[in-house]
């Protein structure tokens, strides 16, 4: 039974000989391995005789029961596993030999000693099956166990090779993450196990010592009951001592070894996170946890009463083991299910969409010096992303079948739906899938799971494909499947008549192993869909011209796609960008730019007043919100002539007010010119969208975009007074009057970033022309900031010289003295940026220029 | 400007006159284009103090005493004792352990005196219960004594103890002190100007009124120091008299007449005229040579030593100027009830043709001031040999209340305090874009970056 399953050596070439780089070259780090390009292989065949569809995680126990079971699979989609067979890979991973901690008695003991063993990491490949996982074993600590342990290993199972090997260290590393949760909540969870034993023993001793007390009174020391009664005394005492020695080596326990940089940086994080979750677990530190064991046991002392046990507990092999989750403390495990999921999120692709993810951030986090100018902050993208995925993993999964054969119409059918029409209160209504997922071996859970699903379903979400029980998969998932992808592919032309067709065929797919429950679901969420044309049209498109189908099956585009929905854009903004660019291609070649733009960047609010609504202050920027930005700066552009000059003064520092009665306007505009506002900072402090009363000079070093309210009150009298004392520091852009009041702008900068007869169609592609040019812009105000010889003086008495020198070295970058002035504004934020750290604190001071400004109209 | 926002209702006549004024945006020879706005104070701001060539003391109504870093622009050290608002603020630089330590003596309304140690923040020394508030505060260095004027002239010591006073009766008390050689004080005290004398008899000082000068006609509201020889005063009604320090004679009487252009010479209407114009010596300054003296909301220029008119200007801003202040380079700063600061350039008239209109002073004799009845001559500039004219070369707009003062740190900036409760430090962008250039280099040299 347990063969000898090959598992791979893990050595690491060291490549140090080769002497001569290029210069030209990349640097190793960000190189990308160019896939092994044999004769006509397809790239993406390779997965095809893997059974599974995509990488998943697979929690395994080896119980002492039942031998070698699967737990939990993450993701908690039945079809990602396909046809792949759990049990066996079970069997086939916790049989790798690993060390086995012993635990019981050693020779030379006479108590059972815990041993604090490593977790062990073994990378395995299963050649038949086409599965290699990366396999990491880590035992809990049970009392009810046999030895006290039970062993148990998470595996992170893919079917390229390739994708194991080289992330070994990362994978490495999150999974040791995720089993010191375990692990942590385990020792804790055990320790009060330990105490309430004790308990138990100890009420046992007292209520035999009052036993033999009373026998001995009655039938003298030497009776047959008495000697019995003085035994069964001896091994509770000797039980109690056990026990004892066990809960004093579990609170003993090595504080940590805290060799695991990121697991510190994790720690520091956490309990934040944590204190969320549970909030009557006051610490969730598992060393602190460890300390506290003592004191929350004895404020549980009062309310747990022991019990009367036998002094040596029988191995009982019916009795019910616990389940992972008793095992650990609950906010432990669903921690550690959270982990899982974002080990699944980040390792989720191909390896080359990982390398290049991997690269990106490596080569932003580099970028700190400038990336504050026009970019997102790292230290919340990354430093957060924990957070940022607690967040997204309440939200349910969109269930995507990209299984052979259909995926892609079905896929993209449910990507338009979805973002158009799911409300993101719907999202958070629905419960956390790991709720419902954690018991899939369990046959009870069956009738909640499809009632849950069922419930969800009925919200108008596409949930109830997904929404076939675990146990019921394996009986009818092809019968489903087939249907399904039936469906998928007659519905255009269905649809095209009838909306009401579509439901009918797939619950009627669905109808036998399913509860009523969910087709009621599923009709409810079809009949409210409320655009059935867009939806046709998508469906339409996808289906006649992305035609062979079968060749895009695994296609990368199509993970690509569900990390894009799921995630959203939690993750590195450039892979959001290339997502939703995919995406958008590839689900609507429609060219009606407000529907494409709110397919893919839209989820609630409504074409006329999105706009509006766009811009909180207060909230974070989301990457979303800036792309939504560059269609409405698109149309800015388009709509005014002067829209040159008005990026020019955003860019280079002048702050620019947006004059006008109607708030909708105002803050139209806002929206339309925020992106181009350098150090927009996190929350958008920089800019004001919407301001009733008169500013001060303060808020014009605060805030370089403001939008105004023009009124014919008093108070709009002092704000026309405050716009015209302030006048030579602001820029005025009426949009009543479509005027423009800002110095000239002569250069060709800012008209290739803002041509008004510009080719780009949809905001989004104008969002990264923007961020492109932008970046390249950065890109010269680092060298700008950081070139020497252009900023030290040669001697004490040289400042004439370094005036000319910038001067010739920013006309040298052939920038025009207007192009100079954002350069060095840029510079000056840089300077101060890196001089105060990313802190804002301090007092700012605002530069400006004497420049005369002109008028421009329409 | 702006007349296109404000619908073109504003009057063209408002716009016309201060035309000449109105620089515009373009400002080439304004080098201050950078500013940090400094919030600390809750009422308005006075009087500011140098302290060191790093830091300053900013005080005012709210009698709270701010101690600033001018190059960085924090608040140091905020001196709270004071319960009323601060009528003067002077820096008091003493030997001590062979160390020159500054201190800051400031009097208040609440009838207090109080010595404060910028560094620590203590207020090391405290009087209370004075007879009557002081209104001006003098340090003798050369005698390391300080002297408090109010209603009366007090002498103290370093260590605050009182030394000796005067008891005057008069109502108006003393308003500006000033030093003079060889021990002697003048005090503007109303219309006159007393000289003091301090007699030293080994450590005990007394103080003695020697002269009472009464040649001004109405209250003195500037008394500087020029040069050791000679110091100034100016009136409330445009008198500016030059003074011998030694033997207080008068060695130039000016009557500063603005006036409006004569356009028919109707001097029946021109006392009206006179006197709807303000033409009060608000402050002056001097650069030892040249006197700078703020007349209502325009400025005049004197030579002292050619005893002559350089440069005036009758309307230099929009309200009365309230400080002015002479630089090396022939340029003069003055702020003003307006709200702001303006930059001023003495250049030479191409020709000797008369700038706009004219302005009108009046000029007498050493002892012309019996003459002031016979009116004066008709205006002729060209009669002026020398006479330049005062271009505006920039102007700070920032405040939005009456620029009180200012307080230039050459290169570092130049610091206003205003009725706005703000003080701006204005600063030269270019040179601190390039501070803060060094200053990147310095800390990836430090990091190792480099």
């Amino acid at each position: 039974m347990i063969g000898s399953p090959d598992v791979v050596a893990l050595t690491k070439e060291d490549d140090f000989g080769d002497s001569f780089t290029d210069p030209c070259s990349l640097p190793e780090e960000f190189s990308v391995p160019l896939f092994a390009h044999a004769a006509n292989a397809n790239p993406w065949t390779k997965t095809s005789y893997a059974k599974f569809s995509k990488d998943f995680i697979l929690v395994s126990e080896f119980s002492e029961q039942v031998g070698p079971q699967p737990l939990i699979t993450i993701p908690n989609d039945p079809k990602v596993c396909g046809t792949f067979d759990l049990n066996y890979f079970s069997l086939r991973i916790m049989s790798v030999d690993y060390q086995a901690s012993f635990v019981g008695h050693p020779p030379g003991s006479n108590y059972p000693k815990l041993n604090f063993v490593e977790d062990s990491k073994v990378v395995l490949g299963d050649s038949k099956e086409g599965a290699f996982a990366y396999v990491h074993h880590l035992t809990l600590y049970d009392l009810e166990a046999r030895g006290f342990v039970r062993p148990f290993c998470l595996a992170y199972i893919s079917a390229d090779e390739r994708k194991i090997m080289h992330q070994f260290q990362e994978l490495s590393s999150e999974f040791s993450k995720a089993s010191e949760f375990l692990k942590s909540g385990n020792r804790k969870a055990f320790a009060n196990e330990l105490e309430k034993k004790l308990k138990d023993l100890e009420y046992t001793r007292l209520v035999l010592h009052k036993e033999t007390e009373l026998q001995k009174m009655n039938n003298g020391c030497y009776s047959t009951q008495a000697i019995e009664k003085a035994n069964e005394l001896a091994n509770v005492e000797k039980s109690i001592y056990e026990h004892k020695d066990l809960l004093r080596q579990i609170t003993s326990y090595p504080s940590r070894k805290k060799k695991d940089v990121d697991f510190i940086q994790q720690e520091t994080e956490k309990p934040a996170d944590m204190s969320v979750i549970d909030d009557t677990l006051n610490s969730h530190h598992s060393d602190i946890a460890d300390k506290t064991v003592e004191t929350e046991s004895k404020s549980r002392k009062s309310s747990y009463t022991p019990q009367l046990i036998k002094a040596k507990s029988a191995k009982c092999f019916d009795k019910r083991l616990k389940t992972m989750e008793e095992l650990c403390d609950a906010s432990f495990f669903h921690q550690t299910l959270e982990q899982l999921n974002i080990i699944e999120k980040s390792f989720r692709g191909d390896l080359c969409l990982i390398y290049t993810s991997q690269i990106d951030r490596a080569l932003l986090s580099k970028q700190s010096v400038t990336s504050f100018l026009f970019e997102a902050e790292r230290d919340w993208e990354y430093g957060g992303t924990s957070k940022n995925f607690s967040i997204s993993s309440n939200n349910p999964t969109v269930p995507i079948l990209n299984l052979s054969g259909e995926p892609l119409s079905l896929d993209s059918y449910t990507t338009c739906i979805d973002v158009d029409h799911i409300k993101p209160g719907v999202e958070s209504m629905e419960g956390p899938p790991e709720s419902s997922t954690s018991d899939i071996t369990q046959e009870t859970s069956e009738a909640a799971d499809t009632e849950t699903k069922g419930s969800f379903s009925s919200d108008k979400s596409i949930e109830a494909f997904g929404g076939v029980s675990p146990s019921s998969l394996q009986a009818n998932y092809f019968d489903g499947l087939e249907r399904k992808s039936k469906v998928s592919i007659a519905s255009p032309s269905e649809n095209a008549s009838s909306s009401v067709a579509v439901p009918q065929r797939t619950s009627d797919g669905n109808l036998v192993p399913m509860d009523a429950a969910c087709c009621i679901g599923q009709d409810g969420f079809i009949f409210e869909e409320p655009l059935p044309e867009l939806a046709q049209e998508c469906c339409g498109d996808t289906v006649v011209n992305q035609e062979p189908l079968s060749f895009l099956q695994g296609d990368p585009a199509l993970q690509v796609d569900y990390t894009f929905e799921e995630s959203a854009l939690a993750e590195s903004p450039n892979m959001g960008l290339t997502f939703s660019e995919l995406n958008t291609e590839e689900v609507a070649k429609i060219n009606i730019e407000d529907v494409s733009d709110s397919t893919s960047f839209m989820s609630a609010s409504t074409s006329s007043d999105r706009a509006v609504s766009l811009f909180t202050y207060g909230s974070a920027l989301t990457l979303k919100q800036k792309k939504k930005a560059g269609h409405s700066a698109l149309r800015f552009i388009r709509q005014y002539p002067f829209a040159q000059q008005a990026i020019f003064c955003l860019l280079s520092g002048r702050t620019l007010v947006i004059l006008g009665v109607d708030e909708g306007t105002v803050r139209k505009l806002v929206n339309a010119l925020f992106i181009f506002v350098p150090n927009l900072g996190k929350y958008g402090e920089t800019v004001q969208p919407w301001l009733s009363s008169p500013f001060q000079l303060t808020d014009l070093q605060r805030w370089k975009l403001i939008g105004l309210q023009r009124a014919a009150s008093p108070a709009g009298s002092s704000i026309l007074h405050s716009l015209n004392r302030y006048s030579r520091y602001i820029s005025i852009l009426d949009c009543d009057n479509k005027t423009l009041r800002c110095p000239p702008y002569k250069g060709t900068l800012v008209s290739h970033l803002a041509d008004h007869r510009t080719q780009i169609k949809r905001g989004s592609t104008y969002f990264l022309h923007v961020q492109g040019m932008l970046t390249q812009l950065t890109a010269k105000a680092f060298l700008y900031t950081f070139c020497h010889h252009i900023h030290l003086p040669m001697d004490i008495n040289d400042q004439g010289s370094v005036t000319s020198r910038r001067t010739n070295f920013l006309l040298q970058l052939s920038y025009t003295v207007e192009e100079s002035k954002i350069v060095h504004y840029l510079s000056e934020l840089i300077k101060q940026h890196y001089i105060q750290g990313s802190s804002k604190g301090g007092n700012q001071s605002f530069c400006f220029n004497y420049t005369t400004s002109y008028l421009y109209k329409i | 400007m702006l007349r296109w926002i404000l619908g073109g209702r504003e009057a063209q006549g408002t716009v016309e006159k201060s035309a000449a004024l109105f620089i515009g945006e373009e400002q080439p020879k304004n080098c201050f284009t950078e500013m940090q706005v400094l919030k600390g104070h809750f009422d308005i701001v006075r009087f500011l103090v140098q302290i060191d060539d790093l830091r300053f003391a900013s005080a005012g109504d709210d009698g709270l005493v701010l101690i600033w870093n001018v190059e960085t622009g924090d608040c140091l050290i905020e001196l709270r004792g004071h319960t009323q608002q601060i009528t003067a603020m002077i820096s008091y630089t003493f030997i001590r352990g062979g160390n020159a330590h500054t201190a800051l003596i400031t009097a208040s309304s609440d009838r207090t005196l109080s010595l404060w140690d910028p560094d620590s923040g203590n207020r090391v020394q405290n009087i209370s219960d004075l007879q009557s508030p002081v209104k001006c505060l003098l340090v003798l260095v050369c005698l390391d004594v300080w002297l408090s004027g109010g209603n009366e002239l007090c002498v103290w010591n370093r260590d605050f103890e009182l030394q000796c006073k005067t008891v005057h009766h008069s109502d108006a008390g003393i308003s500006a002190m000033v030093e003079l050689p060889k021990n002697f004080i003048a005090a503007a005290m109303d219309k006159e100007i007393v000289i003091f004398k301090l007699n030293l008899s080994g450590s005990d000082i007394a103080v003695m009124a020697m002269r009472h000068l009464a040649d001004h006609q109405d209250t003195i509201h500037s008394l500087i120091h020029i040069n050791d020889g000679l110091f100034a005063s100016g009136s409330h009604i445009g008198e500016l008299i030059i003074w011998d320090s030694v033997d207080w004679t008068i060695q130039a009487y000016e009557h500063i007449l603005w006036e409006e252009p004569a356009r028919d010479g109707q001097s029946e209407f021109k006392l009206n005229h006179q006197k709807q114009i303000e033409r009060s010596i608000q402050h002056m300054s001097s650069d030892g040579e040249y006197i700078v003296a703020a007349i209502g909301s325009g400025l005049y220029v004197y030579n002292v030593l050619m005893k002559s008119v350089v440069a005036y200007r009758r309307i230099a801003h929009d309200s009365n100027v309230l400080h002015t202040v002479l630089q090396q380079d022939g340029r003069l700063m003055s702020c003003s009830e307006d709200g702001s600061v303006r930059m001023w350039e003495l250049q030479d008239l191409p020709l000797p043709a008369e700038p706009a209109s004219s302005g009108f002073f009046g000029m007498f004799g050493t002892f012309g001031r019996s003459s002031k009845q016979t009116g004066p001559p008709a205006k002729k500039i060209p009669e002026v040999p020398g006479l330049r004219s005062l271009e505006l070369i920039g102007d700070l707009i920032g405040h939005s209340g009456a620029v009180q003062m200012f307080l230039s740190f050459k290169e570092k900036g130049l610091v206003t305090c205003s009725t706005d409760h703000l003080l701006i430090i204005w600063k030269d962008g270019e040179f601190q874009s390039q501070l803060r250039s060094l200053a990147v280099f310095q800390k990836l040299e430090e990091n190792q970056e480099l």
